[in-house]
């Protein structure tokens, strides 16, 4: 009888054997990468804006306090987008005529306030509150990163859940003295094992096991 | 048994030699077109399949909220439709290893598509827990994949051992059923006139010559694997039991149920079997091969699996009584008397009195009479199902919350039209594979004496 097949389709057999076991593990492989990915975190992502407002050089140059705009961090779940008024207490002296801040003067002759593109963007159903973060001791640029050194804002976290609950497991390492809250050069001490342990027992922040139930961040 | 007129008991031709066999399970395929039967049948159940695809898509679109759901009877045709999907997948299983372990070589006539119902009837039931899910979108967090949420499958949740069982099994039911294939596709190969035919099966063969090498391995690992499928087919249906034993409601929380479901799912999957049995018989003229002595083996199963769930539902009525509580009680006392009564007759009438019948020889002997009886218990399964559901969650520990089922035009739908989806699996499978085995069947007529003198 003549062949069917000439003696390569053995290997294309084997091979494709072979795939039907390794493509599942690859699939999820590149899944997991995919999905971890700033194509799919938009991590160090930079947002165009409609003012290219400057965080290296109102916070890294002239050392203006994150409170001075963000004036409900410590009280409210959202920390607050400053109106066109807070821009006006210096920009009706500073820069009076600069073409760059156009839409500023606009804004408040118009009554209609700046529409900034957002930057960090959690789904709906998560339900994160600034003022308790703050309260317990979590600096700004422990999420935020190295804000002052940023010409236009960008998400330096994935902000995946997962990243939420790396802190939410073990929250020691990266609490702070109040005052250093809203330092943005902040470095843990050598001792911080020691130090948050101890703020975790002052402050009463609840046990890693309350912290990463379901009902903490989803209600 | 076998009347005087049947040479063998097994075969029903005084002689049939391989060659025989060989044609009259491959030539339908490979000599002769469809024909008329086939493409009206096709016709027939193509409605049936669109039907499916538009009510599991309308589920995607809608909701939920199609099904006839409530808060209090938060299951209802789905859950009922799963697990009477997943007991008719049982008994291929049940026939191909437990039989093949016993060595009751009859089982070669019809294991073939016992088989491939076990793989349409698995993977039809476990359509049914995701559009069940109410957010079947995310049906794929049943898996544990590395995500960025960092979470795992809730291991305590049913519904994933439900995945693990479901998946479990049709990977297992796949492999054996194409296990068993291959000497056959090796013969598809050999017989196929077209030089496409023969690399198509060449292909799906793996290169299977028939030496003394191939067969002690192939005899080694088609026993090792119906060994494995034994504890298997028992899991999986006492996994489906747990769903409902798992929980804390009146009428589910019970024991017995991994194993009653587990006789359960053999005895509707054995009725099964049996009219398809009589439909593959008649269409493929393999009069030959499965013969009367088939029907009275299958029948005589079907008579003490009958009895065996008699016997459950006594046992079932009697702990109610006996273990005191008030609910369970009450539970009990509702199946008789409450709003599902008359189905719930029904279901007596179906699997505990109908079945009666088989104890005649005459009546296991008719085929009319055995076809009948086979559809008759797997209705009366599915209402055991779907009364399971309802009469539980209709009449739980909340009194203020006792509601009944409304049946909606989509849970008719999806009881009904998955039917044309199996046929449609069917017929598509029996003009590309040999719905017999033909190695198999060989061997039982070597056995039987029949392939003496060869013919072939």
């Amino acid at each position: 009888m003549v062949q069917i097949f000439h003696p390569g389709a053995d290997t294309v057999a084997r091979v494709i054997l072979a795939s039907i076991g390794a493509a599942p593990v690859l699939a999820v492989g590149l899944a997991y990468t995919l999905w971890r990915s700033p194509y799919a975190t938009a991590q160090d992502v930079t947002r165009e804006q409609p003012v290219p407002f400057s965080h290296e050089h109102h916070v890294g140059g002239l050392g203006i306090d994150c409170r001075y705009c963000h004036t409900s961090v410590e009280k409210a779940a959202f920390a607050g987008i400053p109106p066109t008024e807070t821009c006006m207490s210096c920009h009706s002296q500073e820069w009076t005529n600069a073409p760059m801040l156009a839409p500023v003067r606009q804004s408040l002759a118009e009554g209609r306030p700046l529409i900034w593109n957002r930057v960090h963007n959690l789904p709906a159903y998560v339900y994160f509150n600034h003022a308790v973060h703050v309260a317990k001791g979590l600096g700004c640029s422990t999420c935020h990163g190295p804000v002052q050194t940023m010409k236009l804002m960008r998400q330096s976290a994935p902000l995946t859940m997962g990243w939420c609950l790396d802190c939410h497991r073990d929250p020691a390492p990266n609490l702070r003295p109040h005052e250093a809250v809203f330092d943005m050069t902040w470095k843990p001490p050598a001792d911080q094992a020691v130090i948050g342990a101890r703020f975790m027992e002052e402050r009463s922040i609840k046990s890693p096991e309350r912290l990463s139930e379901c009902s903490i961040c989803h209600r | 048994m076998s009347g005087p007129a049947q040479p063998h008991r097994w075969i029903d031709r005084d002689r049939l030699g391989y060659g025989e066999i060989c044609a009259a399970v491959a030539d339908p395929i490979q000599r002769r077109g469809p024909g008329r039967a086939w493409v009206i049948a096709f016709l027939g159940v193509m409605p049936l399949v669109l039907a499916t695809v538009v009510a599991i898509g309308a589920v995607l679109t809608v909701g939920i909220g199609l099904s006839g759901v409530n808060t209090t009877v938060v299951w209802g045709f789905s859950i009922a439709n799963y697990v009477w999907w997943i007991g008719i997948g049982n008994a291929g299983t049940l026939i191909s290893s437990m039989l093949l372990l016993t060595r009751q070589h009859w089982r070669a006539s019809i294991n073939r598509f016992a088989e491939a119902m076990t793989l349409f009837a698995a993977a039809i039931a476990g359509i049914f827990p995701i559009i069940h899910l109410g957010r079947p979108l995310y049906s794929y967090w049943l898996a544990p994949y590395p995500n960025t949420m960092d979470l795992w499958p809730q291991w305590r949740s049913a519904l994933v051992w439900d995945f693990w069982a479901i998946l479990s099994y049709l990977l297992f039911s796949l492999i054996f059923w194409f296990t068993g294939l291959l000497p056959d596709l090796a013969t598809m190969r050999d017989r196929a006139r077209s030089r496409m035919g023969r690399r198509i099966y060449g292909a799906m063969a793996l290169g299977w010559r028939g030496s003394a090498r191939h067969w002690a391995a192939y005899e080694t690992f088609h026993k090792t694997m119906a060994a494995l499928a034994v504890p298997l087919v028992c899991s999986v249906h006492s996994i489906v039991g747990l769903d409902f034993a798992a929980s804390l409601m009146p009428g589910w929380q019970e024991s017995i149920f991994p194993p009653y479901f587990v006789v359960g799912a053999m005895y509707s999957g054995f009725a099964m079997v049996v009219v398809l049995a009589i439909v593959i018989r008649w269409g493929l003229n393999l009069q030959a091969v499965i013969t009367p002595s088939h029907f009275d083996a299958m029948a005589k199963v079907m008579l003490f699996a009958s009895l065996v769930m008699t016997i459950s539902y006594a046992t079932e009525w009697f702990m109610g009584w006996y273990g005191g509580e008030h609910a369970d009680r009450t539970v009990i006392s509702y199946f008789f008397t409450g709003d599902y009564r008359w189905l719930y007759y029904s279901l007596l009438f179906c699997n505990c009195l109908a079945p009666q019948a088989l104890w005649f020889a005459r009546v296991r002997l008719n085929l009319w009479a055995l076809a009948i009886i086979s559809i008759v218990i797997n209705l009366g399964m599915w209402l055991e199902r779907i009364l399971i559901v309802w009469n539980t969650l209709s009449h739980g520990h909340a009194v203020s919350l006792w509601r009944t089922y409304h049946v909606s035009v989509y849970d008719v739908v999806i009881l009904i039209a998955p039917l044309g989806l199996f046929a449609f699996g069917f017929l598509v499978l029996a003009r590309i594979f040999p719905i017999v085995s033909i190695h198999e069947v060989s061997q039982l007529a070597h056995d039987e004496g029949a392939a003496r003198r060869g013919t072939a």
